[in-house]
């Protein structure tokens, strides 16, 4: 049965013509899925609109 | 027991200098104890023996002639195989890379450290392409631990670590985007130095999330650290993100009392997953310095997760046409985060890089009433190699993904940091002495007052 990320990685993969073979599939899915947890946590915080990303960064 | 004076890059230079040694038998020596146990140890992908000697027989002659030498003259080196070395493709960990032509000029630190007298010795395993916290490379083989040679090195900068560690080398030169100078620190016992975001060049090398980015050297005394990052300063046009900021020595202030610092514990997010030798190494540095308070950084957890998908996707970026073109050539590993990597919204990407700024501005405002940060550079000491799992504050988490958990939110802001070793038993590890932007003078100075109190030590190497 398609895990609930597959379609989207079906589709990005074709987007970006990144091959991503069955056998691997499972191990992008799983990092994919701590990468959007990570991505949701930073997502979560809210910042004021005016905050501008560093192209640079700049310590 | 610590070094002996010998090992380190200030006795070689300074017995150099008066004639005592040549710089060919120091070259020599390193040369010999490279043969002798990196069968074992697999720090060295290159080992570059006819240009060292060459070098070496340089400084000899220019020595005999009463030419001027440099702070470092006949100090063997070896850097990281992401550095460029003339004449060898720059690796960078990878399979992929070995077919580039060789590089017709090196780097920009590899200059600087031989414009100073040091002799370049070889190149240096490391994981593939930088994504790595292990030290484990699926090409050239693990580089192993010199006080276990079953357990790891910690990576990316693995042979780094293991030749500064084993004293093969006294200095070696590391990349670190999220902890890959401090971790391998931390685990092989020995003093890394992650500068300023920005200050030492990065021109030269091969990339892996360029706004996170930083390279900086290894030794075996907190001494020998401020003699290589001395001479490795000042501005490059050609790395677009290093300073214009002028020469700011750190030598000449590395035994200034610590008296005056107002030191910190760093609270919260650093306190929690960490093994009790953590806890250990952090407390025998706080009482040797006095250190009783605490100051939480906040929002710390959540830098580590803008770090990650900052890495993640620059890394992707960095990597996509490989990725598709020869995606069976990497480490299926390092391929598959990547690929995942690929795959994350922009949006995400965006609002970490803008949390960064926030985040920035915290850690400026607690600077302002510390001058140093203490924090844990590795959760543990060194895992077995292979180990996939550990076990952190009761939850099952792979190893892989967070060794760095400590170091992540510092390197996130750019923040300079002296990881120092602390030799328990039976493997040493780390503590993280983290200073306000552009003052890796502080951070030089305290770990140097560690050393001079027999708190921080590189061990011998008890696993060769």
């Amino acid at each position: 049965m398609a895990e609930p990320l597959d379609d989207y990685i079906d589709a990005v993969s074709k987007a970006l013509a990144l091959p991503v073979e069955e056998a691997w599939r499972p191990a992008v899915r799983a990092n994919l899925e701590v990468s959007l947890r990570l991505g949701r946590m930073v997502d979560e915080f809210a910042l004021p609109d005016e905050t501008e990303p560093a192209p640079i960064f700049t310590a | 027991m610590t070094s002996k004076p010998e090992t380190t890059a200030a006795g070689i230079a300074s017995a150099v200098a008066a004639r005592k040694m040549s710089a060919l038998d120091a070259t020599e020596t390193a040369l010999a104890r490279i043969k002798q146990h990196d069968g074992i140890l697999n720090s060295f992908t290159d080992v570059t023996a006819d240009r060292a000697r060459a070098k070496a027989r340089a400084i000899d002659a220019d020595i005999a002639a009463g030419k001027e030498v440099g702070p470092l003259a006949g100090v063997p080196f070896a850097v990281k195989n992401l550095f460029d070395v003339a004449d060898l493709p720059t690796r960078a960990g990878s399979k992929i890379n070995r077919d580039l032509p060789p590089a017709r000029r090196d780097a920009a630190l590899i200059e600087r450290m031989e414009a100073a007298g040091a002799v370049l010795v070889g190149a240096l395993n490391m994981g593939e392409y930088a994504y790595d916290f292990t030290g484990e490379n699926v090409h050239d083989g693990p580089s192993r631990n010199p006080h276990d040679t079953t357990r790891m090195t910690g990576g990316s900068s693995g042979g780094s670590g293991s030749a500064v560690g084993g004293a093969l080398v006294p200095i070696a030169l590391g990349s670190d985007t999220n902890g890959s100078i401090r971790v391998p620190s931390s685990f092989c016992g020995i003093f890394g130095l992650k500068p300023t975001y920005g200050r030492l060049s990065r021109a030269r090398s091969f990339p892996f999330v360029a706004s996170l980015d930083h390279l900086g050297p290894f030794a075996r005394s907190a001494t020998d650290l401020a003699l290589a990052y001395d001479v490795m300063q000042g501005p490059d046009p050609e790395d677009s993100a290093c300073t214009t900021r002028g020469l700011e020595p750190t030598l000449p202030l590395i035994a200034n009392p610590v008296s005056d610092l107002r030191i910190a514990i760093a609270g919260g997010y650093f306190q929690k997953n960490v093994f009790p030798e953590a806890v250990e190494a952090v407390s025998r540095v706080a009482r040797a310095l006095g250190a009783t308070q605490v100051v939480d950084v906040p929002e710390a957890a959540r830098a580590r997760a803008a770090a990650y998908v900052i890495t993640t996707t620059e890394g992707a970026s960095l990597h996509l046409d490989r990725l598709r073109k020869r995606p069976n050539d990497f480490d299926p590993a390092v391929r598959d985060r990547l690929i995942a990597g690929a795959m994350v919204p922009a949006p995400l990407v965006d609002r970490a890089q803008k949390f960064r700024r926030w985040y920035r501005a915290q850690l400026a405002d607690i600077f302002k009433s510390v001058d140093v940060l203490l924090a844990p550079a590795t959760p543990c000491t060194a895992p077995k190699l292979g180990q996939v799992n550990f076990n952190l504050d009761g939850v099952e988490l792979p190893v892989r993904a967070n060794i760095g958990i400590h170091t992540q939110p510092i390197s996130f802001i750019g923040l300079p940091v002296v990881a120092v070793p602390v030799p328990l038993e039976p493997l040493p590890i780390g503590v993280q002495i983290i200073a306000a932007p552009w003052r890796e003078d502080i951070a030089l100075r305290v770990a140097y007052a560690l050393e001079k109190m027999g708190v921080a030590a590189a061990p011998s190497p008890r696993g060769i």
